[in-house]
């Protein structure tokens, strides 16, 4: 008879394994593919063309300009000549307008670094998505949980870690595969990407998101561990998304905000991710400044990674 | 062989600091006999297994398996172990195959041998013509036999199965048990099974331990536990209507007896002997005896003397609880 010894249990095929099984899931459920790019279709859709801030600026929010024409004595000017300058209303209303509409540009421009918000928005949404996806599908586990399947998988000899990165995996990819259609979907709506933008920025917005999961997903997983009802990591989820969304610079810059609220956005990961995003599609890209988005973003996934396998160690067996 | 399989000694697990599931229990199981764990709903038969096979910590006391301790050398246990659990655990969107395919990769089973192992085990348990179908579809005795057949994907050498047979038809319960036999026979497991079912314990168990509220209270080979209660159980009526528990209490052999409006329970040492005496000291004193039945005591007996309750008392509640774990399962599949 063959003897136990001759498995090895690895850290690898344990994590191809559970992530698989999970992809199988999703592939089977028709409903849930369906969801998966419903929600950010509904979203793109609703907030991203509702919140239109450039209709503020554009000339059409200056109504009907009536304006009337102006004249001026010929003997004002200088030097003077003989009659009566007539200015036609219309002329300065078109000058109005335009002027209107340069400001208006301008001032976007200075705000948001791009002219059009829609395309501001868009990259805002995306980093919105990544936070939701990652934190939800950490509760699957408590599903696991509560089916007896987790225990099931605690008592082989599978790595811990493996459990664990599994299901951040799992959220991970989620919230890539979420991303992808978001942005598909932006551009088609009239997302105007940068001129420094090529297809491999994909991959960089891909490692962007990356993180962000790995280490949002890590604590939630391990947080939900705990518990066997949903209501917990629910109630937790709801009172920090909000605050994280708009403490940052998803829909609105930063520097225009409070000074506490600047406080709290400058260590929010979500702003990091949203910056990345924003350099690699529609900013003109400022090297220096992704590389800092890049090395916050590692090591907040690092440590958040390395608390999510400790509490995991200490949760998985009960 | 007699080393000594799993020990355990002032095994102990306490829920949130005030419920003691498991009270300072203490036994051994040998190498290669069936070891069953006979309790009522709640006595800490789960608890107790999943201590044993590394999914929760023990409060106090310890334990090993094959000579490893179960929480300092746990990924050693685990090794070695196969789990079959109360509940169905396989994953009901993935086939019966892709579930043991699972479990394969779990305990890094090399590929072409896992996938040979697979289609063996769901022959063995009769699923070959259901392998790729999908979990969902399944009945509970077919997830019962899968939950098996993952059970054994790693070849244990001590196989842990947790109420193996419930929810299952007395037919299915028959086969399950003929196959946990032929388990045992074909892979020289040691096997520690928990059940609720008296019959199942009697027929299947080299040794049982009858545990309640946490604690062991008696433990023995099922005749080691008959012969504990000191004989056969006879039973007589009689024509006349009146009290006669004393006059038969002074036969003879007789240890116990209980009137049950009319119906004598009498316990007594070899009851085919003791059984003419007593028809005739009541004959001497004029009393005629309509009926007499003798049984050798059961489990049954066993479990009422110890526990001073009917195991079949639980039966209801219990499949109540079943059907809603069910019901669970499939809001969320749905
Ligand atoms: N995770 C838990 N948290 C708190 N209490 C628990 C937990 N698991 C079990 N218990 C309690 O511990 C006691 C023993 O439960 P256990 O599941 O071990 O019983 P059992 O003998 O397996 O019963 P059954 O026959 O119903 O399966 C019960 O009172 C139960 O309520
Ligand atoms: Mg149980």
């Amino acid at each position: 008879m063959s003897g136990a010894n001759e498995y090895h249990p690895s850290m690898l095929r344990g994590l191809c394994a559970l992530t698989v099984r999970e992809l199988k899931k999703w592939l089977k459920d028709p409903v849930m593919i369906l969801m998966l790019v419903l929600q950010p279709l509904i979203w793109m859709g609703l907030l991203g063309k509702s919140m239109n801030i450039n209709a503020i600026f554009s000339t059409n929010s200056l109504g009907n300009l009536e304006i009337r024409d102006v004249k001026i004595p010929g003997s004002l000017l200088n030097p003077p000549v003989s009659g009566v300058i007539v200015i036609p209303g219309t002329l300065i209303a078109q000058q109005l307008q335009q002027m209107f509409s340069d400001i208006g540009a301008k001032i976007m421009q200075n705000t948001f670094g791009v002219t059009d918000y829609f395309s501001y928005m868009a990259v805002g949404m995306v980093s919105m998505i990544v936070m939701t996806t990652t934190m939800f599908s950490g509760m699957s586990i408590v599903w696991d949980r509560r089916l007896g399947f987790l225990d099931k998988v605690v008592s082989t000899p599978v790595p811990r870690a493996a459990i664990i990165f599994a299901k951040v995996l799992n959220a991970t990819l989620r919230a890539i595969f979420q991303a992808t259609v978001i942005l598909a979907l932006a551009y088609l709506l009239g997302l105007q990407l940068s001129s420094t933008f090529t297809l491999l920025n994909l991959l960089g917005v891909y490692a962007a998101i990356f993180l962000l999961g790995v280490g949002l997903s890590s604590v939630f997983i391990a947080f939900s561990l705990r518990s066997t009802r949903m209501e917990r990591p629910m109630q937790i989820i709801s009172l920090i998304t909000m605050p994280l969304m708009f403490a940052s610079n998803t829909f609105f810059p930063i520097h225009l905000m409070p000074d506490w609220i600047q406080a709290v956005a400058s260590v929010n990961p979500l702003t990091y991710l949203t910056d990345a995003v924003r350099q690699l599609t529609i900013l003109p890209l400022d090297a220096s400044k992704l590389a800092f988005d890049f090395m916050y973003l590692s090591a907040f996934a690092a440590i958040l990674a390395a608390i999510g396998i400790v509490l995991s160690w200490r949760y998985l067996t009960r | 062989m007699t080393e000594e399989v799993i020990k355990a000694e002032g095994l102990t697990k306490v829920f949130n600091k005030s419920l003691v599931a498991v009270d300072h229990v203490t036994f051994s199981v040998k190498s290669g006999e069936i070891f069953g764990f006979l309790g009522p709903n709640g006595a800490g038969k789960t608890t107790t297994i999943n201590m044993l096979i590394t999914v929760l910590k023990p409060t106090e006391g310890k334990a090993s398996v094959l000579g490893y301790d179960i929480v300092k050398q746990a990924n050693n246990v685990r090794k070695v172990i196969g789990v079959v659990p109360q509940e169905y655990t396989a994953d009901e969107d993935l086939t019966g195959y892709e579930n043991i395919m699972l479990c394969a990769d779990l305990y890094g089973i090399p590929r072409e041998i896992a996938k040979k192992r697979a289609l063996e085990l769901l022959e063995l348990v009769e699923l070959t013509q259901f392998k790729n179908k999908r979990v969902e579809t399944y009945s509970g005795g077919m997830r019962r036999r899968l939950e098996l057949a993952c059970g054994l994907i790693n070849r244990p050498k001590v196989l842990f199965l947790d109420e193996p047979t419930l929810g299952l038809d007395v037919q299915t319960r028959a086969a399950t048990w003929s196959y946990i036999r032929k388990l045992k026979e074909e892979y020289g497991m040691t096997l520690f099974m928990t059940t609720h079912y008296l019959e199942e314990a009697d027929v299947l168990c080299d040794r049982i331990a009858i545990i309640d509220h946490g604690k062991i209270i008696a433990i023995g080979t099922p005749s080691e536990l008959k012969d504990s209660l000191g004989g056969d159980i006879i039973t007589i009526r009689i024509k006349e209507n009146v009290d006669v528990s004393e006059i038969i209490r002074g036969v003879e052999h007789v240890k116990d007896v209980k009137n049950d409006n009319g119906s004598y329970r009498i316990k007594a040492e070899s009851g085919e002997a003791t059984a003419p005496l007593i028809i005739e000291a009541l004959r001497k004193k004029g009393y005629t005896v309509t009926r007499l039945s003798l049984t050798e005591p059961t489990l049954n007996e066993v479990y009422l003397e110890y526990t001073g309750r009917a195991i079949r008392d639980a039966e209801e509640s219990r499949e109540a609880f079943r059907t809603q774990r069910i019901t669970l399962w499939r809001a969320r599949a749905g």
